[in-house]
């Protein structure tokens, strides 16, 4: 069930749609997470804007992937509040619904179904019903195949889309799997180091992948590589011990004291 | 065309149409050679070989069940007996009810172990038994319900791997321990046996037994058949997608633990018909089925066969049962060795099992034909440019 931050249920034409109406995609307030004491994520805030690209940045243990986590439903806060545009309260949903309320995850490490064609990975990723029944009888609509060709076009997998996606390349597996977010037509996108183990030239693809996404759907990186998020990034957030040590732009970040002195290690 | 020839959904179809017909042929050869040539021909099909073929046709049923969650959806089972030998326990409390008042203390209501008990009226559980309907829906709903109750309560937890396959074999020792109970009221240590008919039919006469093994050859085509309808559907590759990924399943919206026991259920219940078959043609169903070395054996034949291809299990099943049949007359004692032994020699030389041998020829077929059909196309390019 999906119910507002006040708890009250609300009806499915109120929930096909984060509201946006503030500009705001995801709001997350006051977040705190502890692993036997340790303080992953400490009062942190953070807003994302519809259609903006983000980067996180941090160090190891900075709390990136544990903020992915609460985001995505894997891990409860203790205390605090994260909303997917105004309305909808993503701490009452579990992992499915909130995908299917429109948060798409890539992990760390490329998870693709490596027994399946590159085209099947994709439209078992494809927006709709995904009850047990429906798929028992499910046969792929026309527009539902237009849509699976898009996709393969954008990630640049069409001459492969017949290939078990256990034979692709470390960075075509990636793209796949950024492919499959792509399917399930998101709002928001969650991407978590999408260039690490990739060459020069397939950390260029991305990039500009990535960049492509922006405006259409919200996009959030989490990425180590510093000249790839230089490359991409318009606003970049940094973390540091579960709190939010500076946002703004790249050459704000890198002009700042705070970063300059735990990120970046610059002793003064 | 030989595109449309090459195409894996066609080459699966062909699958199914291959192991249907293959059914038909054995069972119709092996009707007519039972009933048509006369004993001392050397054609001729013995009773006793008839309700053998029956029962490795329901061993294979129970491999196909087995191949469907863990093939597919990487549950590795280690209770499927349980689910067998409770379809095999509601079709013998329906042959023992059709016994009447022919057993040995002539009682037309109770079986003769209730009587033995002192017991002196049926145990509410035992209501209807004596309906074939009862019957049927008991084959079904049993091991069906068992395996929903179980399943659910397991995959919510996200209990996989390991930890769940102790806990199958625990659910089938702990059936085990308790069917040996007399209390029960399933006969206790030597279970439901002595049968004499079903639906009016003497189950001593060879048309009956033949009869049995046609049914079980049916059943075992359409088990086939609706496995390979899920299989090859969406949910299909839901299916297989948990069995490699599970949490970026949970991610892209589906939920796993759903689909897991609603495959498992359906795995379950092809499992109890299985058991339902099997009783009528070995004529008696006991504790000893619940045993987890029984579970364990039918993984084996899944190994053997090759997992993840359906048609596989139906091969080891038949296999190693034959091979058990064949050992256990020479050397009873070594057979345990012997199964080991082909496990281990099948995991070393032939990881994707018997039916690995299956898929390399027809990759080699394959790669010929397209090998074939690039020349050809080589030659038409060299055509044009002249």
């Amino acid at each position: 069930m999906i119910v507002d931050k006040n708890g009250s249920p609300l009806n499915a034409a109120e929930n096909l749609n984060p509201d946006t109406r503030h500009g705001m995609i995801l709001y997350v307030e006051d977040v705190s997470v502890s692993f036997d004491g340790f303080k992953a994520l400490n009062d942190l805030n953070l807003y994302i804007g519809d259609g903006e690209l983000r980067c996180l940045i941090g160090a190891n243990g900075a709390g990136k992937t544990t903020l992915m986590d609460v985001i995505t439903g894997k891990t409860r806060p203790d205390t605090g509040k994260v909303s997917f545009g105004q309305q909808i309260d993503l701490l009452e949903l579990d992992e499915c619904e909130i995908a299917r309320a429109g948060i798409g995850r890539k992990f760390q490490k490329p998870t693709v179904f490596e027994a399946l064609t590159v085209f099947e990975n994709i439209e078992l990723s494809l927006k709709g019903d995904k009850g047990i029944i429906t798929s028992l009888f499910h046969k792929l609509s026309g527009e539902q195949k237009d849509k699976i060709d898009e996709v393969l076009q954008t990630i640049g997998l069409i001459a492969e889309q017949h290939y078990p996606a256990g034979r692709l390349s470390h960075g075509q597996k990636q793209w796949l799997e950024i492919g499959m977010l792509l399917a399930a037509e998101p709002r928001l996108l969650l991407v978590d180091e999408p260039v690490t183990g990739m060459t020069t030239q397939e950390t260029e693809r991305t990039a500009e992948l990535l960049t492509s996404l922006a405006g259409k759907h919200s996009v959030v990186v989490v990425e180590h590589d510093m000249a790839f998020v230089r490359s991409i990034a318009r606003k970049v957030t940094v973390l540091h011990q579960g709190t939010v040590l500076a946002e703004g732009s790249m050459d704000e970040v890198q002009a700042n004291k705070d970063v300059r002195e735990v990120y970046l290690g610059e002793e003064h | 065309m030989k595109n449309l020839l090459n195409s894996p959904i066609v080459k699966k179809m062909s699958s199914l149409h291959f192991v249907i017909a293959v059914l038909f042929i054995s069972t119709l050869y092996v009707s007519i050679c039972n009933l048509v040539f006369p004993e001392g021909s050397a054609l001729h099909v013995s009773n006793y070989t008839v309700s053998l073929l029956g029962k490795y046709l329901c061993y294979a049923l129970l491999a196909l069940a087995v191949d469907l969650v863990w093939g597919y959806c990487g549950i590795l089972s280690l209770g499927h007996g349980a689910f067998f030998a409770l379809g095999g326990y509601a079709m013998g409390m329906y042959l023992m009810r059709q016994i009447g008042d022919r057993g040995v203390y002539g009682n037309p209501e109770l079986p003769d172990f209730m009587v033995f008990l002192n017991w002196t009226e049926l145990p509410w559980y035992w209501a209807g038994s004596d309906n074939a309907l009862v019957m049927i829906l008991l084959v079904f709903a049993g091991p069906g319900l068992l395996a929903f109750i179980f399943g659910t309560l397991a995959f919510r937890s996200r209990v996989s791997g390991v930890y769940l396959s102790i806990m199958t074999q625990a659910m089938t020792y702990a059936l085990l321990l308790s069917f040996f109970r007399n209390e029960m009221g399933f006969g206790g240590n030597n279970g439901l046996t002595d049968f004499k008919e079903i639906f009016g039919f003497s189950l001593q006469s060879p048309d009956t037994k033949l009869a049995l093994f046609i049914a079980t050859a049916v059943f075992l085509a359409i088990g086939y058949a609706v496995s390979h309808f899920i299989v090859n559907s969406k949910m299909g590759r839901v299916v297989t997608a948990i069995r490699d990924a599970e949490n970026r399943v949970r991610f892209v919206g589906y939920k796993p633990e759903h689909y897991k026991v609603w495959i498992f259920v359906v795995s379950a219940i092809l499992a109890g018909v299985a058991g339902a078959l099997y009783v009528p043609q070995v004529g008696i169903i006991n504790p000893g089925e619940f045993s987890p070395l029984n579970s364990i054996e039918i993984v084996i034949w899944v190994a053997i066969g090759g997992r993840g291809t359906l048609y596989g299990a139906l091969i080891g099943a038949i296999v190693v049962s034959y091979a058990k049949t064949r050992f256990t007359a020479i050397m009873p004692e070594a057979w345990l060795f012997g199964l080991g032994g082909l496990f281990v020699l099948v995991t070393l030389l032939l990881p994707k099992g018997i039916a690995g041998i299956v898929i390399n020829f027809m990759d080699k077929m394959d790669s010929s034909n397209e090998k074939q059909a690039s020349k050809l196309a080589d030659e038409a390019t060299i055509a044009e440019t002249k």
